[in-house]
C-alpha cells in the first residue's frame, strides 16, 4: 500500500541519492528510514509523549512524536507547498540547511538587516548550529520525510522572521505561529504545554500580547514553508515580512524577551 | 583413543600464541617460514570471504565484529535498565535460575564470558558468600560439641585454614559494557568490587590459559559470537577437568500461542522500548533478530556436543524464551 503512494522518480536520481549500501531494511525509503507499522507507531507516539513530557530535554523525543503523528499535516503541507510555485521549486531541488551547504562568509559580509545577516546574527547569539537536528526516521513516505526535515530546518528561521529568542517565551511563542502554520499535532502540543512552564509575568506577555501577534501573523501569512530561503538570504528582513505577512515582533521590554540560561532551541 | 587425539590436537593448534617452524628444503636451499597460528583459523584459509548473518542481514564475518561491537557500545549506558523494561524484570529470575543450576561451592573460580555489566559475576559472589556463611554456621554449631579428632586437629594445625575465595573474572569484547559494570560494582560497595577482575577479552580467543576455572558461563553473549564453535572450543580449553560450561541464552519456544504472542512483543514492542527508553531503534531491532536466527535448543547441544563437552542437557525457562545448556569437561 505504501509503495503505491510513492512518487515515481528516474532511477538516476534515485542512485544518486540514495547510495545502495545504506538501504538495509526491506521497505526502506530514504537512508535514516526505519519502517514501521501501525501498532508500532502508536506505541512510539505514546512512548515518546510520556518521555517528552517527563524530560523536555530529550529532544528525539519530541522528533519521534512529531513524525509519528504529523501524516496528516505533513500531507496537508506537502498540498500547499505543490500549489505555491516557490513552494514547488523547494519539493523539486530539497535544498537542506546545513552548514555545509550555507555559504557563512558570503552571508558575514551582507548588510545588516538582510535576512541572511540577521539569521547569522541569531545563530551566533543563541550559540545553535543547524545541523543538531535529528535525521526523519519514522515518516513512510520519502517526500514527507523531506517536509518533516525542512521543517525542522526552518525552525531557526522562523526565529529569525518572527525576531524571537530561544528562551522559552521565544520557544513558545514560535510554537503558537508554527501551530497555526503547519498543524502538526507536535506543535500543537508544544503550543498547548509550554506556557504552563512560563513565569507568570511572561505567561501575562504571552497571553496578552505575544500570543495574539504569533497566532494572527500565522493565520494570515504565506505558507512559511514555501519559501525557498536559500535563495532570499540578501532580501532585507522587514520587506521580507511585509511580503509574507508577519506583523513586526511587538515591542515589548528586551529584558522580558531576554534569554536567561534556561532552554535551548529544538 | 580419540579423545586424546583430539586433546593432542588441541594442545597443538589452538594455543594462539606458539609459533610453528616449518622448513621446506627445496634442491640446495633451506627454507624456513615461521607460521603464527591462531586458533582454530588455522583450519579455514579462506574465512575472509565468508559471510555471516547479523540480524536478517548477511554481513561478512569482520564487519559483523565491528557492528556488533558499535550496538553494545551504544547500548552500554542503559543496558540494565533496557532489560528491565524489555522482559518485565523477568531476566532476574532467569540469572537467578542459572545460578542455581550452577549451585557454586565457597573457593570456585567463575569466568563470565561477554559478562558486560557483571550481573551474573555479582550474583555468584552473593551465592558463594551465603553459602559460605551458611557452612561457617554449620561448623560453628558443630563445634559446640567438637569431637576428640576436632580438637587435637587444632591444636596441631595451630592456624586457620585459608578461607578459599571465590573469585570472578569478567570478560568482555567491549569495554564500554565492562565500564558500566565496574561502576555497579562501585556504587554497590564493598562486597562486590573485590573478587571480581575485569577483563578485555575475545570470547573466540580468550587470555587465558589452559585449566583456569570452575565454572565458565556466558549470559546472553554467545549468540553475538561470529564463531559459535570456536568460542565453545576456548570454554572448553579454559575450564579445568571436571569444570562445567553453563550458557544461558534465548532460545525457541515451541507453543505456537506462545511463540506468536512473543513474535508480535518482539518485534513490535521491543524496538519502540528501545528507542523511546534508549534512543536506538537499530539495535533493538538487531537484538530481536538475531535471537531469532540463534540455533534451537536441541541443535546449540549437538554443538556443544561437538565441542567436546559431556553431559550435556539444557533446561527451558518461560516456555523455551530462554534456556540453560549446561556441559561438563572431563
Amino acid at each position: 500500500m505504501r509503495a503505491a503512494t510513492l512518487r515515481l522518480r528516474s532511477p538516476r536520481r534515485v542512485l544518486s541519492q540514495l547510495p545502495h549500501r545504506n538501504l538495509i531494511h526491506y521497505g526502506q525509503l530514504y537512508p535514516s528510514h526505519v519502517p514501521t507499522n501501525f501498532v508500532q507507531k502508536s506505541l512510539l507516539a505514546v512512548g515518546s509523549g510520556v518521555a517528552a513530557l517527563r524530560d523536555p530535554y530529550r529532544h528525539d523525543m519530541v522528533a519521534v512524536l512529531g513524525e509519528t503523528t504529523g501524516h496528516w499535516a505533513l500531507m496537508r503541507l506537502r498540498g500547499q507547498m505543490m500549489r505555491d510555485p516557490e513552494g514547488c521549486t523547494i519539493l523539486k531541488e530539497r535544498p537542506r540547511i546545513r552548514i555545509s551547504t550555507l555559504n557563512l562568509s558570503h552571508m558575514a559580509t551582507l548588510p545588516d538587516g538582510c535576512l541572511g545577516r540577521e539569521y547569522l546574527s541569531f545563530l551566533e547569539d543563541n550559540n545553535v548550529t543547524p545541523d543538531s537536528r535529528a535525521e526523519v526516521k519514522f515518516v513512510d513516505n520519502e517526500e514527507l520525510a523531506y517536509v518533516m526535515q525542512r521543517y525542522r530546518e526552518v525552525h531557526d528561521l522562523l526565529h529569525t522572521l518572527l525576531g524571537m529568542p530561544t528562551n522559552m517565551l521565544g520557544e513558545v511563542a514560535v510554537k503558537w505561529f508554527e501551530a497555526v502554520q503547519t498543524g502538526l499535532p507536535m506543535c500543537i502540543l508544544g503550543a498547548a504545554l509550554g506556557p504552563v512552564r512560563l513565569s507568570s509575568r511572561r505567561f501575562q506577555l504571552l497571553v496578552n500580547t505575544l500570543g495574539p501577534w504569533a497566532l494572527r501573523s500565522g493565520n494570515r501569512a504565506r505558507c512559511v514553508m514555501s519559501i525557498f530561503y536559500e535563495r532570499r538570504w540578501e532580501q532585507n528582513l522587514e520587506e521580507l515580512r511585509r511580503e509574507l505577512g508577519i506583523e513586526p515582533p511587538p515591542q515589548i521590554l528586551s529584558a522580558a524577551l531576554k534569554k536567561v540560561p534556561s532552554d535551548s532551541a529544538y | 583413543m580419540a579423545a586424546s587425539v583430539r586433546s593432542i590436537a588441541r594442545i597443538v593448534l589452538s594455543d594462539s600464541r606458539r609459533k610453528a617452524l616449518v622448513m621446506s628444503s627445496g634442491p640446495g636451499i633451506n627454507l624456513t617460514c615461521r607460521v603464527e597460528l591462531g586458533g582454530s583459523r588455522f583450519y579455514n584459509e579462506d574465512h575472509a570471504g565468508r559471510t555471516t548473518s547479523f540480524g536478517f542481514e548477511t554481513v561478512s564475518e569482520e564487519e559483523k565484529g565491528e557492528r556488533v561491537y558499535k550496538v553494545f557500545e551504544s547500548v552500554a549506558p542503559k543496558y540494565d535498565v533496557m532489560n528491565d523494561a524489555m522482559s518485565l524484570g523477568v531476566h532476574r529470575l532467569w540469572k537467578d535460575t542459572l545460578l542455581r543450576v550452577m549451585n557454586p561451592l565457597p573457593g570456585a573460580r567463575l569466568l563470565d564470558s561477554a559478562g558486560g555489566t557483571g550481573d551474573i559475576a555479582f550474583r555468584f559472589l552473593n551465592y558463594t558468600r551465603s553459602r559460605h556463611a551458611l557452612q561457617q554456621r554449620a561448623a560453628l554449631r558443630s563445634q559446640q560439641t567438637p569431637s576428640w579428632q576436632d580438637i587435637s586437629r587444632d591444636y596441631a594445625s595451630g592456624e586457620r585454614a585459608v578461607k578459599a575465595e571465590s573469585r570472578v573474572v569478567v570478560c568482555d569484547i567491549n569495554k564500554e559494557m565492562l565500564t558500566v559494570g565496574k561502576e555497579k560494582a562501585e556504587s554497590h560497595a564493598g562486597p562486590f568490587s573485590a573478587g571480581v577482575s575485569w577483563v578485555v577479552g575475545d570470547a573466540e580467543e580468550l587470555p587465558f590459559d589452559d585449566d583456569q576455572f570452575d565454572v565458565y558461563t556466558v549470559a546472553f553473549g554467545i549468540r553475538n559470537v561470529t564463531h559459535i564453535e570456536q568460542a565453545l572450543q576456548e570454554a572448553l580449553r579454559v575450564l579445568k577437568p571436571g569444570g562445567r560450561f553453563l550458557c544461558l541464552e534465548f532460545s525457541k519456544v515451541s507453543n505456537p500461542l506462545l511463540s506468536s504472542i512473543y513474535d508480535a512483543y518482539s518485534f513490535q514492542v521491543i524496538p519502540v522500548l528501545g528507542e523511546v527508553i534508549a534512543g536506538d531503534w537499530k539495535s533493538y531491532q538487531y537484538l530481536v533478530e538475531s535471537i531469532r536466527r540463534f540455533p534451537d535448543q536441541e541443535t546449540f547441544k549437538a554443538m556443544i556436543e561437538d565441542a567436546g563437552f559431556f553431559r550435556v542437557q539444557y533446561f527451558n525457562l518461560t516456555g523455551g524464551v530462554v534456556a540453560i545448556h549446561s556441559g561438563f569437561k572431563l
